[in-house]
């Protein structure tokens, strides 16, 4: 699939923004500050409905304007479907799909594929659980859309939870709160196994394609090993037995319940798990070297891209600013990597950061302007 | 910001549910504009509704007396409860004039977030209504999102012991719609919840 048109207005520092591009490599040229990441974050926020860079919708919208609309038209096997999102900070947002108004925003997911890499993804390899959490769950959605409800299922129950814990820890009405305690465990383990068998499932899946990957980026460096390591219980590693998973998160949740009213925190669940990444038997945080986890970095964002397209439906690849960041040497494979892709943008400060073998249609930004030169 | 009065009546109407600052100020207008006659209309509405409209002491939906009009009905049947979060949920179920028992409004659903326990819900007079035995089927009619199957959940288990019928409405597809355009979770719902033809 490509994206062959992007409208944005009120997005960022754009008010009204249109451009059209083509299959093959769009490069977004011009110095830092001017507007490059806005337009593919705005192209990722159509596929995702979240921004690549922050947490929150408010720095999405214009200053002064109420709203942000993004618009795109992707074209998938020859079909142009027109996809719209609405984004107002502190609501739902709106979406719409081939000019039909979604019930859910939530359901445009899926629409629009793309794999976007960042200078951010570092941290993946570099950074707190957290980041490779969100990694497996992000593409998780990218899979299979239904996955967004069981995700933020899971956030929801968490939350209350969480909630419940912190009230019932300060022991103000602690007898009555605690007696639904044991109605959220339960809702905590139905929604956290659907979490997990997901994420194990993955893991599976993504494994030999990040390993070829990162032998294809280092060129022959490796093998890297994946292990998805739970704070349930050791049992259940790799299992995607929902029931399996259910019961063992049961009682995990239990047999810490004491320890979780002193904190007023959930301790066992999905959100306290990691995926512990590893290079030649060491582990990449901690040991690997700044080109290593670079190099582990690329290869999980191209393994995902590989495993998107074997579900069908060739995903648009995003280089957000990635080329300055990597050596002369991580820089030629990855090129050789994507260039086949059907649809790459890329943004760079200077032209010459991109890559020969990417050379395609390019686009000047400057001072929000943004100028087709090639 | 506009003259006092103008001004108190736009943030008044602005805290209503769904009324945002662009609508607030839209109806303000409107009702600076309008008959006097049916202003006064209005007020008396606002006024009659916090003054006569009382709580059913048997099921906890609005009322005009001491209990509401499906409570005081004599045809009801007396031997099935349906357990249901507020009020409006009471008119969208009568609307489909498919049960003929009562009702019992908890007043909400369980939610820590916003502070809600099962002691802020109407639950300890559901249990009440259900100590003396009449009632034999207990059906849970809370909104099918996370916090409603909470306290479905919650009261489910409360009752377990008890020799009572206890069910939950069917969540699935929407009559009239077509298949391909529900979204996962209500069709993973709607096959989890299949039913043999007989």
């Amino acid at each position: 699939m490509y994206v062959a048109r992007l409208s944005a207005t009120d997005f960022r520092s754009y008010a009204q923004v249109d451009l059209d591009f083509d299959p093959g490599v769009t490069a977004l040229v011009g110095p830092n500050g001017q507007g490059k990441t806005n337009l593919v974050e705005a192209i990722g926020y159509l596929a995702t409905l979240a921004s690549h860079r922050v947490a929150h919708d408010a720095p999405l919208v214009r200053e002064g304007a109420e709203r942000a609309v993004v618009r795109g038209v992707v074209v998938q096997d020859g079909r142009e479907t027109l996809l719209e999102v609405e984004v107002t900070p502190g609501r739902a947002n709106r979406a719409r799909r081939g000019g039909a108004a979604l019930p859910k925003a939530r359901d445009l997911l899926g629409t629009l594929r793309t794999v976007l890499f960042a200078p951010e993804d570092l941290a993946i390899v570099k950074g707190d659980p957290s980041g490779r959490r969100d990694f497996l769950d992000d593409l998780l959605v990218a899979r299979a859309p239904r996955y967004a409800a069981v995700r933020s299922d899971y956030d929801r129950v968490l939350r209350q939870r969480n909630a419940l814990l912190k009230s019932a820890g300060s022991a103000r009405r602690a007898g009555a709160q605690l007696r639904t305690l044991d109605v959220w465990d339960a809702h905590l383990a139905t929604a956290g196994a659907a979490l997990l068998a997901g994420r194990h499932e993955l893991v599976e899946a993504l494994h030999p394609l990040v390993d070829k990957s990162y032998a294809a980026v280092s060129r022959g460096g490796g093998p890297t090993a994946m292990e998805y390591s739970s704070s349930v219980a050791p049992e259940i590693a790799g299992s995607t037995d929902r029931e399996l998973l259910e019961a063992a998160l049961s009682a995990a949740v239990a047999a810490s319940r004491d320890k979780e009213l002193d904190r007023g925190l959930t301790l066992v669940g999905p959100h306290r798990d990691d995926l512990v990444l590893s290079i030649g038997g060491l582990p990449a945080r901690g040991y690997a070297s700044h080109g290593e986890s670079w190099s582990l970095a690329l290869a999980l964002r191209l393994a995902a891209y590989d495993l998107l397209r074997a579900d069908g439906g060739e995903p648009v690849l995003i280089l957000d600013d990635v080329f300055a960041e990597l050596d002369a040497a991580r820089r030629e494979s990855l090129a050789d990597l994507v260039a086949p892709a059907e649809q790459v943008l890329i943004t760079a400060a200077v032209a010459s950061d991109v890559p020969e073998q990417l050379v395609g249609a390019r686009y000047d930004v400057a001072a929000g302007q943004v100028r087709r030169v090639r | 910001m506009y003259e006092g009065p103008v001004q108190d009546l736009i943030d008044e109407l602005g805290r209503l549910p769904g009324v945002g600052p662009k609508s607030a100020q839209r109806i303000a207008f409107h009702l600076l504009a309008a008959d006097p006659a049916d202003v006064r209309r209005l007020v008396t509405a606002l006024t009659e509704v916090k003054d006569k409209v009382r709580f059913c002491t048997i099921c906890g939906n609005v009322a005009e007396e001491e209990q509401c009009r499906v409570c005081r009905d004599p045809r009801r049947d007396l031997a099935v409860i349906c357990v249901v979060e507020e009020p409006k949920d009471v008119v969208a179920i009568e609307r489909t004039r498919e049960f003929r028992g009562r009702y019992h409004v908890l007043g909400g659903a369980i939610s820590p977030i916003e502070g809600v326990g099962p002691d802020d819900l109407r639950i300890r007079e559901l249990m009440t209504r259900l100590a003396d035995g009449t009632v034999t089927e207990l059906i849970l009619a809370t909104d099918p999102n996370l916090e409603g199957e909470a306290t479905a959940t919650y009261i489910a288990r409360l009752v377990k012991e008890m020799d009572l019928k206890v069910t939950r409405l069917a969540s699935g597809l929407p009559v009239g719609g077509d298949l391909e355009y529900a979204d996962e979770v209500t069709l993973g719902r709607a096959f989890e919840g299949r039913r043999a033809y007989s």
